[in-house]
């Protein structure tokens, strides 16, 4: 009963998304008045798909193998958390999930939404239910995951024997770091239907931008959290001891993410100055389709990775013509109304207006290599079928100087005023400067053979430390408004993490060895004794564990790493042991036996390595408080502006 | 800046962002894009020695040794066609067995494939796409000698 009570709730969702499609387009064509209508129906819309949410959890939480998806994905013998979490575990479910949160963010901003005008309103929501119908068409046709389990063609096939999560996935990461990420992915779409909206009804103004805005930064600031704390997981889940490994997949979740950031940017330029309309409302739209390409990406299994759950033809072509027409209709209509678009207030040179469209510049040509590089790989195999992939030589060399280069001029853009900029602006830059020069320079003395990119990441992340918070020193710092503050801790971030960068690459000792109990291997400043392996098991799998002792002066930390073995399905994963100290991470992982008693060990000793994930948490906190800081001050005024009236 | 101008500078910025972009994607992917072959592709000279590649195929059964230091193991990868020596020296991924698909990156040196990292198949059901073909016709081959 469960899951049809989830299935109905999907199909009752999708026919009032077609209703609230209709609703609009008869509202544009004529003036009838549908606002209250519209904005009913988005919220009854969201509550459904939540309802089929929750049903989905439920089916997992109790582990009912009548339904094909828990049969597939969970296992009785799974913890319970990993029973829940599972529920986006694969496939289905998480495209369910991508689909609750497109529909309740327009249930939101049905909800909340008072800045734009009606029209506009109605016409955005038409454009997030016509998003939401392709992809309930797509999640009931083509990916249903209320399907009950066909027991005939099971016993047939033979494949009677639940299978449950896989062990890569079976980690508190899964619990954070899809939903986080899918919310900012979807977030966008909001951005999108607004856009669309102002379009359609020709009213793209500071007012709108206003009204984009908390979406932007909300999504913004998810997607920042989601990339960091999958970047975490990645480093000690996979146990190789990177960070960041180019994979198409992590492309697709930073496209977005460079989309958004210039988005971020081009829109405050819209809503404090009425200029860079039609270039914002491209953004908006490329943010949303960057999220798209990277759901295809993902979902479509063309690429394989942990992520892609599954290879279906289908689906992909599916979700690939969803990708096509949305995309498709949405430039089009860009490129219908955005040359008619007024245009805005004009700027000289020298002004923050111009800092914004060369950060936008940048980040859309980082943005732009990225998505060739990510893509080049399939385009080749589908004319020439040639196989081939593009990884870190090609994205670091590309893309890393561009980074260095926007993130100098970081620090330059906030100093400068709107419209005009008169004043000796540079000469604030001179400590700054003078910083970065002495970091290169120490570089140099201490390390002559660092190779250039870290060593100009050092320089770098040095002075805009210095630089980003001047914008703050220019007044009374306790009276700048909190969105200043976020500006400030968020670019002070992309300084904490490009340091943490820099010495990754640059200082980072790694040792890989056999040793016996009993033996010890050196890396870094550490000693570290192999002490015992001993057996080990969990709810689930059984391991090998080995019981290191790291020293380094007087005191020791102990160091437990695993091999696990899971047995349904089958696989092994290597669960390393981190131990964080302030100037850095140990970093532990045991492999396989050696015939003569020993065992393999890796070990690494990486200087600050933890500044990376600082720096990302640091930037979405700045997000974060630029957005409450906007809610706060629109809530204020609006409280004022009433006190007046009844005054 | 007269605003007919700035829209027209805007739009100008725009496309010169784009030909960027395009031309450093080019610029990089000519040389810096690694190519997947395999055992036969190298026996057949496709593969330039030296330059970053992926090599995948069956690891040979018999085939994986053991180096002396505990940490370096030498292997053959097959497609059925050809046969390419493997040295690797890391801690090999928890699901690389012999007679089992491996990817493994790195670069050819005197006809002996030096591999920087190993990819496995992460278990049954996630089989890389570029192995997925070479599997069946593995598979196939061996019924045939059959």
């Amino acid at each position: 009963m469960i899951a049809e009570t989830g299935l109905a709730a999907l199909w009752l969702a999708a026919g009032l998304a077609a209703l609230q499609l209709v609703l609009m387009v008869l509202a544009l064509r004529s003036d009838l008045e549908v606002g209250r209508t519209v904005r009913a129906i988005a919220v009854v819309q969201g509550a459904l798909t939540l309802v089929a949410f929750a049903m989905l959890l439920l089916v997992f939480a109790r582990t009912d193998l009548s339904v094909a998806l828990v049969f597939e994905n969970s296992n009785v013998a799974q913890p319970f958390i990993y029973k829940v979490a599972g529920t986006w575990g694969n496939h289905e479910g998480s495209m369910l999930l991508w689909v609750a949160i497109l529909s309740v963010a327009g249930a939101f901003l049905a909800f909340l939404s008072r800045r734009t005008s009606e029209r506009t309103l109605v016409a955005a929501l038409g454009a997030q239910a016509a998003l939401a119908l392709g992809f309930y068409a797509f999640l009931l046709i083509a990916s249903n995951p209320f399907a009950r389990l066909d027991l005939n063609n099971a016993l047939f096939t033979g494949a009677l024997n639940a299978r449950g999560l896989n062990p890569l996935l079976q980690d508190p990461g899964l619990a954070f770091h899809p939903p986080t990420l899918y919310l900012g992915y979807v977030g966008l779409s909001v951005a999108f239907s607004l856009a669309v909206g102002a379009l359609l009804t020709d009213q793209v103004d500071a007012q709108l931008a206003r009204a984009m805005r908390p979406w932007v930064l909300g999504a913004w600031v998810l997607l920042t959290l989601g990339i960091t704390a999958g970047s975490y997981w990645a480093y000690y889940e996979l146990g190789w001891g990177g960070y960041w490994f180019w994979d198409p997949v992590e492309n697709a979740s930073l496209m977005p993410w460079l989309a958004a950031t210039a988005l971020l940017h081009s829109i405050n330029v819209l809503a404090a100055r009425g200029a860079l309309k039609a270039w914002t409302m491209m953004l908006a739209v490329i943010a949303f389709s960057m999220s798209m390409v990277g759901t295809f990406l993902v979902r479509s299994g063309i690429l394989t990775s942990v992520h892609a759950f599954a290879i279906d033809p289908e689906r992909g072509t599916f979700l690939l013509a969803l990708l096509a027409i949305y995309v498709g209709a949405a430039f089009t209509l860009f490129a219908v109304r955005g040359a008619t678009l007024k245009e805005g207030a004009p700027f000289e040179l020298i002004s923050r207006e111009t800092g914004l469209v060369i950060n936008n510049l940048l980040l859309s040509v980082v943005l732009g290599i990225v998505f060739l590089g990510t893509l080049y790989p399939l385009f080749v195999e589908a004319v020439s079928g040639e196989k081939l992939s593009v990884g870190a030589p090609y994205f670091n060399a590309v893309a890393g100087p561009l980074a260095l280069i926007l993130a100098v001029l970081v620090g330059v853009g906030p100093l400068l005023s709107w419209r005009r900029e008169r004043r000796p602006v540079f000469k604030q830059l001179t400590i700054p400067v003078l910083l970065g020069v002495t970091a290169l320079a120490i570089t140099i003395i201490v390390s002559p053979s660092m190779t250039i990119l870290p060593r100009l990441g050092l320089t770098v992340a040095t002075y805009l430390a210095a630089a980003s918070i001047l914008p703050l020193l220019r007044r009374n710092p306790l009276r700048a408004p909190l969105a200043t503050w976020g500006m400030v801790i968020a670019h002070f971030g992309i300084a904490v993490a490009l340091a943490g960068m820099a010495m990754n690459a640059a200082f980072t000792s790694e040792r890989l060895a056999v040793i016996k109990p009993g033996e010890t291997l050196d890396v870094g400043p550490w000693t570290v004794l192999l002490k015992d392996v001993t057996p080990g098991a969990g709810k689930n799998w059984t391991a090998v564990e080995a019981d290191l002792r790291a020293t380094r002066g007087e005191k020791i930390t102990v160091l437990k790493p695993q091999t696990r073995y899971f047995s349904n399905p089958p696989t092994e994963t290597n669960e390393a042991a981190i131990e964080t100290f302030w100037n850095g991470q140990l970093y532990t992982v045991i492999g396989k036996p050696d015939p003569s008693g020993g065992w393999q060990v890796r070990l690494w000793w990486k200087p600050f390595v933890t500044l990376i994930w600082t720096g990302g948490a640091l930037i979405g906190f700045g997000g974060a408080l630029a957005l409450l800081g906007r809610l706060w001050r629109r809530r204020r005024r609006r409280s004022d502006w009433r006190k007046e009236r009844y005054v | 800046m007269k605003p007919k101008n700035q829209r027209l500078v805007l739009v100008v910025a725009a496309i010169v962002a784009v030909l960027i972009a395009v031309l450093l994607a080019m610029w990089g992917l000519k040389d810096r894009a690694s190519y997947f072959y395999t055992p036969a592709d190298v026996v057949a000279g496709k593969a330039v020695q030296g330059q970053a590649m992926r090599l995948g195929g069956m690891v040979e059964r018999g085939s994986i040794q053991r180096q002396a230091d505990g940490v370096t193991i030498r292997f053959v990868v097959t497609d059925g066609k050809a046969r390419t020596p493997v040295v690797y020296r890391g801690i090999v991924p928890n699901l690389f067995r012999e007679g089992s698909g491996a990817v493994a990156e790195g670069r050819l040196e005197n006809g002996t494939f030096v591999a920087d990292t190993i990819l496995a198949k992460h278990d049954e059901r996630y089989m890389p796409p570029q192995l997925g073909n070479l599997a069946a016709e593995h598979k196939a081959g061996k019924t045939l000698e059959r």
